[in-house]
């Protein structure tokens, strides 16, 4: 019964986490509301609306949920902000930007590689070896993958090539970290260089001036016609154009979250890569081996980015050309840390970036917005600074990154 | 703890010497049963990854790069580093070097300077980081904001004396890289945010802000060119001067004289000010010299900004010296930033070996150039991405002093090994 009286201050407003999730929720409706389809012309239900997610935040605030509740008010704040601008645009230009399922759908796209290269890096980071390499082993996997599918016809050789080519890049930095106890972020750096000359230096003896071919091997896309037919129609036809065409490695990039989760946080094996990253000395002490599994590890992180930037080349724009990523596996690493090196978190955090590179295009549908695409592209970043700095949460690293462990 | 023991800069000195000395030592010793012990060989190898460990990993970096274009190309490394060379302009430096050969060669030698300018600079920004034991990744970010500064003071203010708008906005482009970068360390300061991660971030924001303020339509494009992604251009007076070669062929101009300066700055600063001694103590020892009454968080902040100050001043040098406007395809590609961490790395973080390493890199940067590389030789679009390899080959290498120590001490193993079989007979 003890329990029951430490909590009593707590429960004194109770479900206050609900509550300020309910919040956040509330804030992005009010802007939600002025927004195509149901485009509310007035401020007024979006304010009110708002004025509900404020609240929340404040109750989950006052019920110790701190952190919880100042992002609900922060949400119902931006929210009707959202809502007044959206209401002084024109209905036409909203239109001409928003259309949800073209945007969702390609948010889906744009999240799919870093969702790929962020899992990669959670093996990684979690074994204790920081990969700032992502970026060149997902470059690595674009070039291979293509040259892979291009040399033998078929994609999926070349997406198993892009991998082997990734993992082999990750087996470098896996030495250098490990054996050789170099400092592991100028090793990702150095990583990320070679990648870059590497697949340049390839791309420009072996396809020159021409490009990649045309018909590469590519990724097939998954085609659920039967979307379309759920009822009411509606549904059924937005169902249809966010998820009824997508390509193949957006669906295993789904069932890769799962079986990274399942693998890190519900088998033994996940929990010797999670103890090497925290405590090696104690895991090499009963007698897991911390060489292997961080070598493991890295090799699976460089695979999986690898995938990533496979699916780039060969499942998305079917080309490839020098520095393809451009970033993408450093936003892969934002999306990590953003998500707290957590397989969904980091995927959420991969849908938000992906969302903001779906939303900064249609911008451009509007001659007087289209600048404020480049500006958009930014967000990610902001965001992820504004999450180091600890203000949504606190992104604590597993205990030994970036230590090399040196067997006694 | 002396301000002796927290200097690398002597213990290279030192290691040069004891390189010396050791070396003789196998031939001189080889009938005495001399061994020296296990500890003094490791504190000579630590010694010694001073001064050999660049020299080495250069060296092995470019042998790699060898074998990579001999199994590629087939073609002779040797030829083709010589093709490389003679782009560079350094053979100016060679007396014999006469005629039009010359006066090709001081061309060439003033563009590897004129690279070398903001290369040294960034290398200071990542150097000076490391001293205080942070990894500055952002200075491609800091070099973007200061160059942003730079144009857009260049660009207006056209009523200021020549001398006072090229100060002005040097200064600015200085601050601006200073505050871009002391972001990071305020939050390394203030929360223990990990700089690498803010820098990267910071590096994007800056390249996407930057995208925004030159692209189309931004608030610095040229609104008389409207169909062109560019800011307007510096103004004439707020040029650089050229001191070498001729202005309208993109001469030398005195930012390289400020590199210069910087370089001598940097090494004050870092080894005769209080500033520096508490730089390298925190560097060093960041609880010790929390324990020895130095603030921490204070030289956090401050070794960011001024790192960033030195990035911010590379991007002014660029604008003010030869490119007088900004484009979007430069604010989107441009990688000095980057490149300076290989100068950093490679020179060891002092000022002489950043300023080596910086000519060393431009060298192999213009040296491979689509201007001055023989096709026939090489193609210049392959020895671009040479360039790239040997580069990742460098930090690679310089990342792990062990690699090259295990070397180091192979081969001294191979030469102290033979006496002692002898002896053992």
């Amino acid at each position: 019964m003890s329990t029951a009286v430490e909590r009593a201050p707590a429960s004194a407003l109770a479900g206050s986490e609900p509550v300020g999730i309910a919040g956040i929720g509330l804030g992005v409706l009010a802007f939600w509301l002025a927004l195509p389809p149901v485009h509310s012309r007035t401020v007024a239900l979006p304010a009110v609306v708002g004025a509900a997610a404020i609240a929340c935040g404040a109750w989950a605030v006052a019920g110790g949920r701190r952190r919880l509740g100042w992002a609900a008010v922060a949400a119902g704040v931006i929210g009707i902000a959202g809502a007044v601008l959206a209401t002084h645009a024109s209905v036409s230009h909203l239109q001409a930007v928003i259309t949800w399922s073209t945007i969702l759908a390609a948010t889906l796209v744009f999240a799919t590689p870093l969702t790929y290269a962020a899992i990669g890096g959670m093996f990684s980071e979690r074994s204790g070896v920081v990969n700032i390499g992502l970026e060149g082993m997902m470059l690595m996997g674009a070039f291979f993958g293509a040259y892979g599918a291009d040399k033998t016809g078929s994609w999926v050789a070349g997406v198993l090539i892009g991998m082997a080519s990734g993992a082999a890049l990750a087996l470098v930095h896996a030495f250098f970290a490990i054996h050789l106890r170099a400092d592991q972020i100028v090793g990702g750096t150095a990583v990320n260089f070679l990648a870059l000359g590497i697949t340049g230096y390839l791309y420009v003896d072996i396809y020159g001036n021409n490009g990649t071919p045309d018909n590469l091997p590519a990724i097939p896309d998954v085609h659920l016609g039967w979307l379309g037919s759920i009822p009411p129609h509606s549904l059924g036809s937005f169902l249809d154009e966010v998820l009824g065409s997508q390509n193949l490695m957006v669906w295993l990039s789904f069932v890769l979250l799962v079986v990274a989760y399942i693998v890190m946080f519900r088998t033994p094996l996940g929990l010797h890569i999670r103890s090497v990253g925290e405590h090696p000395r104690a895991a090499d002490t009963v007698g897991i081996s911390v060489y292997g599994v961080r070598y493991a590890s890295v090799v699976t992180s460089g695979a999986l980015a690898a995938l990533g930037g496979a699916y780039l080349s060969i499942g998305f724009v079917n080309s490839f050309t020098e520095n393809m990523t451009a970033g993408r596996g450093f936003i892969a690493l934002a999306a990590l840390i953003f998500g707290k090196w957590r397989p969904f978190g980091a995927f959420a955090a991969a849908l938000l970036f992906g969302f903001s590179s779906a939303f900064a295009p249609q911008l451009q549908n509007v001659d007087a917005w289209s600048t404020y695409g480049t500006l958009f592209e930014a967000l990610p970043y902001v965001l992820t600074l504004i999450a180091v700095a600890g203000v949504i949460g606190r992104s604590i690293p597993p205990a030994a990154i970036g230590r090399p462990y040196q067997k006694q | 703890m002396t301000d002796d023991e927290l200097d690398p800069d002597l213990e290279d000195v030192v290691a040069e010497e004891r390189v010396e000395e050791l070396d003789s030592e196998p031939e001189a010793r080889s009938g005495a049963d001399y061994a020296p012990s296990v500890a003094e060989r490791l504190a000579f190898y630590q010694r010694a990854g001073g001064i050999v460990t660049p020299i080495l990993t250069a060296l092995l970096a470019f042998f790699v790069g060898g074998l990579v274009v001999l199994a590629t190309t087939g073609k002779n490394p040797l030829a083709t580093y010589r093709a490389i060379f003679d782009g560079t302009g350094l053979n100016w430096l060679f007396p014999w070097v006469s005629g039009t050969e010359r006066s090709l060669a001081a061309l060439n030698l003033q563009q590897t300077l004129l690279i070398a300018t903001p290369l040294i600079l960034t290398g200071l920004a990542v150097a000076f980081a490391f001293r205080c034991g942070m990894f500055n990744i952002g200075g491609n970010g800091q070099y973007i904001v200061g160059a942003i500064t730079a144009v857009w003071i260049g660009s207006s203010l056209n009523g200021l004396p020549g001398w006072l708008h090229i100060l002005v906005a040097v200064v600015a482009a200085a601050v601006a890289g200073g505050m871009w970068a002391g972001i990071a360390g305020f939050l390394k300061a203030s929360i223990g945010a990990h700089e690498v991660i803010t820098t990267i971030m910071l590096n994007w924001i800056a390249v996407w802000v930057g995208s925004y303020l030159v692209g189309f339509g931004g608030p610095l494009q040229d609104k008389a060119q409207i169909s062109a992604p560019v800011t307007k251009s510096v103004a004439p007076d707020a040029h650089l001067p050229v001191f070498w070669g001729s202005a309208v062929l993109q001469g030398l101009h005195v930012g390289f004289f400020i590199a210069i300066g910087a370089l001598a700055v940097y090494w004050i600063m870092i080894n005769r000010t209080t500033l520096g001694y508490e730089v390298r103590a925190v560097g060093f020892n960041p609880e010790a010299a929390r324990y020895g009454g130095i603030s921490v968080a204070r030289n956090y902040f401050l070794a960011m900004a001024i790192s960033g100050a030195f990035a911010g001043l590379a991007g002014s040098m660029d604008i003010l010296g030869w490119q007088f406007h900004l484009d979007l395809t430069t604010v989107q590609i441009s990688s000095i930033g980057f490149t300076g961490i290989a100068v950093a790395l490679l020179g060891r973080n002092t000022a002489v070996g950043t300023f080596l390493a910086g000519i060393l890199f431009a060298a192999l940067l213009n040296g491979t150039s689509t201007r001055n590389l023989d096709p026939s030789v090489f193609k210049p679009e392959l020895a671009g991405n040479l360039t790239r390899i040997i580069q990742g080959l460098v930090v690679l290498f310089v990342g792990a002093d062990l690699l090259i120590l295990y070397l180091w001490q192979w081969r001294r193993k191979l030469r102290l090994g033979r006496p002692r079989a002898v002896t053992g007979q």
